[in-house]
């Protein structure tokens, strides 16, 4: 009796971590027959950013309960450092992957140090100011990067705040063998793309175990007792504060390592990439999948991250069915006769479900 | 009528309190000194002196806002005292958070049930565990050893925590699924879980049966037995709280206007005045 949920969540989690690697055999054998179509293609690293960015808001949004608006942000820290981080050091690790690996990783520090420095003071009150700060965040850090100017020589690297608009990248003072990485409102141009579909598949896997594991120890225990309810959580002795803060900042430090991936895979980017739009997109990916749950959020990303591409044949009615599709799967889902259907499909779900 | 329970005798201790015999020479585990919060100019409790032994079932009464949950509050930091201190185990809880003042000993539950409603039971019970497991976050990730040994011994502890109600075949349902009185034992077992010295019981047996508080009396006296904790309960079934409190302290707007042993809170004329009203003089 007592082995039934243990056995149900971990067989959920072993179904989502299958689904994923399948998914990847799959999309490997075909774009190595050449059957996928150049823009899927270019698709496949996007999708796993995406992935791995809706699976990181869940943690903030479906198990913690906060409403993040600003999510994008860490994915735009994470990118842009990320970038620096793999251009500068070109001579320095000439194997790709590993310096793939290194920028993901800085990309995931920078992105928690601005988790902290946002969830900090934030995350001490109650009530929808995670919300509006994170929102206020995510612009901020759009207008920073967009004055940032960044170059790399022999000598190190070079930064300048360009915040009056008079500099420019020769305000560097580079050396000739130096390379401009980020340009302002130009944003990272020339960068070398060494973001593969291996990459993305592993960011994923990573980002499932992270998150599913956490959820399953006592920190992800906590961390759902304090959205459940705040006052019980502290009369049985969890420091709501610090709780609320791990899983802030780990989702903010995969968002990085999402947006430092997401960043090598384009030689050109700019920081109004990043802005509230993909922040509520990533929010739909989540509310889509379903709050807290971690395989809908997958599900959610692959097929609106395609969806759009795949409808360019609609041309102008495009997002019109974008639309409807959205519209109808919120029916779907909250459809209590169609629950009903499933639940016959589906027998014996019983209450002790806590998360799909 | 629910059987007769074992209770100590109560006698007097130097500072004035009263607690059973058997907890005399023992320290007391709370003793609350001139306690008091006002909120703005509303004193909602004043000068609450109380102390409770260490094994002691102590029973806090009074009519309809008297302030009984606000005592619990307090202790528990929900509120922070503006006046008095709170000693619980000799220890100055003074500006200490409600998790810590949890930490230090005292469990409660509440009136309205406050459960994390969307978890399993036993996720609800190990969840109050946290603070004793010790494994990091990151073995909890990569599922080192650490994390194996703790989770299963706490999946031992809260099994066994549930079968004090005999509780064990629900371990895998959602708790907001339970039904009423279910859910009100699971409260008491999460705040079991967390290891207290004082377990405050805030109106256990609302919304119950007769013979379902009849089991519950029963359940707190054997909680008490085994965990050899104290229990200081709210409760407005007088059957309930006569039957088994040792010591009872009645409110009434936020005075303690008596103290004593069950005979003679029943026989107390102040008493009987705050619960039924003046006698019409004439």
């Amino acid at each position: 009796m007592k082995k039934l949920t243990i056995k149900r969540t971990t067989r959920t989690d072993f179904i989502t971590y299958l689904g994923v690697i399948v998914a990847f055999l799959i999309m490997m054998f075909l774009r190595d027959q050449g059957v996928l179509n150049r823009s899927l293609t270019g698709q496949l690293v996007p999708i796993c950013c995406y992935i791995s960015m809706a699976i990181s808001l869940n943690l903030t949004v479906g198990i913690l309960g906060e409403l993040s608006l600003g999510h994008a942000g860490f994915m735009s820290v994470g990118a842009f450092s990320g970038i620096i981080t793999a251009m500068s050091l070109q001579s320095t690790i000439p194997y790709t992957p590993l310096r793939l690996a290194v920028a993901m990783v800085v990309g995931a520090i920078f992105a928690a140090i601005a988790g902290i420095i946002v969830g900090v003071p934030v995350l001490r009150l109650r009530g929808d100011y995670l919300a509006i700060v994170t929102l206020a965040f995510g612009e901020i850090i759009k207008d920073l990067i967009n004055c940032l100017l960044v170059g790399y020589d022999s000598n190190g690297l070079h930064m300048a705040l360009n915040l009056t608009g008079s500099k420019s990248i020769t305000d560097l003072n580079l050396q000739p063998d130096g390379i401009a990485i980020i340009k302002g409102a130009q944003g990272a141009t020339g960068t070398t793309t060494i973001a593969s579909f291996t990459a993305g598949f592993v960011l994923v896997m990573i980002t499932l175990v992270i998150v599913l594991n956490l959820v399953r120890s006592r920190t992800g225990r906590a961390v759902m007792a304090i959205r459940d309810n705040r006052i019980a959580a502290e009369s049985v002795g969890i420091n709501v504060t610090k709780y609320k803060l791990i899983a802030f900042v780990t989702s903010a430090a995969l968002a990085g390592a999402a947006g430092a991936l997401y960043g090598l895979n384009f030689s050109s980017l700019q920081a109004t990439k990043f802005n509230f739009n993909t922040s509520i997109l990533v929010l739909v990916f989540v509310v889509l999948g379903g709050l807290g749950n971690i395989w809908g959020s997958v599900i959610a990303a692959t097929v609106l991250t395609i969806l759009p591409e795949a409808l360019r044949g609609f041309d102008d009615y495009r997002m019109l069915i974008y639309a409807i599709v959205l519209i109808l799967v919120m029916l779907a889902t909250n459809n209590s006769q169609a629950k009903a259907l499933l639940g016959r499909i589906i027998p014996k779900r019983k209450g002790a479900e806590t998360n799909g | 009528m629910a059987k007769q329970f074992q209770r100590g005798k109560m006698v007097p201790v130097p500072s004035r309190a009263i607690v059973p015999e058997r907890d005399v020479d023992k320290s007391p585990i709370l003793e609350c000194r001139y306690l008091g919060i006002e909120f703005g100019g509303l004193k909602a409790v004043s000068d609450f002196n109380l102390t409770i032994g260490r094994t002691e079932i102590a029973g806090l009464i009074g009519p309809n806002g008297a302030g009984k949950t606000t005592v619990f509050n307090l202790l528990t930091k929900v509120y922070q005292p503006t006046h008095g201190t709170i000693l619980l185990d000799g220890r100055d809880t003074h500006g200490m958070t409600t998790a810590q003042v949890n930490r230090a000993g005292i469990a409660r539950t509440f009136q309205n049930i406050r459960l994390f409603s969307n978890m399993s039971v036993l996720e609800n019970i190990t969840v109050a565990m946290n603070s004793q497991m010790k494994y990091s976050m990151l073995s909890g990730i990569f599922r080192l050893p650490s994390f194996w040994k703790e989770e299963r011994v706490a999946k031992e502890r809260a099994l066994e925590l549930l079968s004090i109600f005999d509780m064990q075949h629900l371990a895998d349902h959602k708790a907001g699924s339970l039904p009423y009185g279910a859910q009100r034992r699971l409260e008491i077992i999460r705040a079991l879980a967390t290891n207290p010295s004082l377990l405050l019981l805030d109106e256990p047996a609302a919304g119950m049966n007769p013979s379902e508080t009849a089991e519950l009396m029963e359940n707190i006296v054997k909680i008490r037995d085994t965990f050899q904790i104290a229990v200081m309960l709210i409760e407005h079934d007088m059957n309930l709280v006569m039957n088994i409190c040792e010591g009872i302290c009645v409110l009434n707007f936020g005075q303690v206007i008596a103290k004593g042993t069950p005979e003679e809170i029943q026989s107390n004329p102040t008493v009987i005045e705050a619960y039924l009203g003046k006698k019409k003089e004439g």
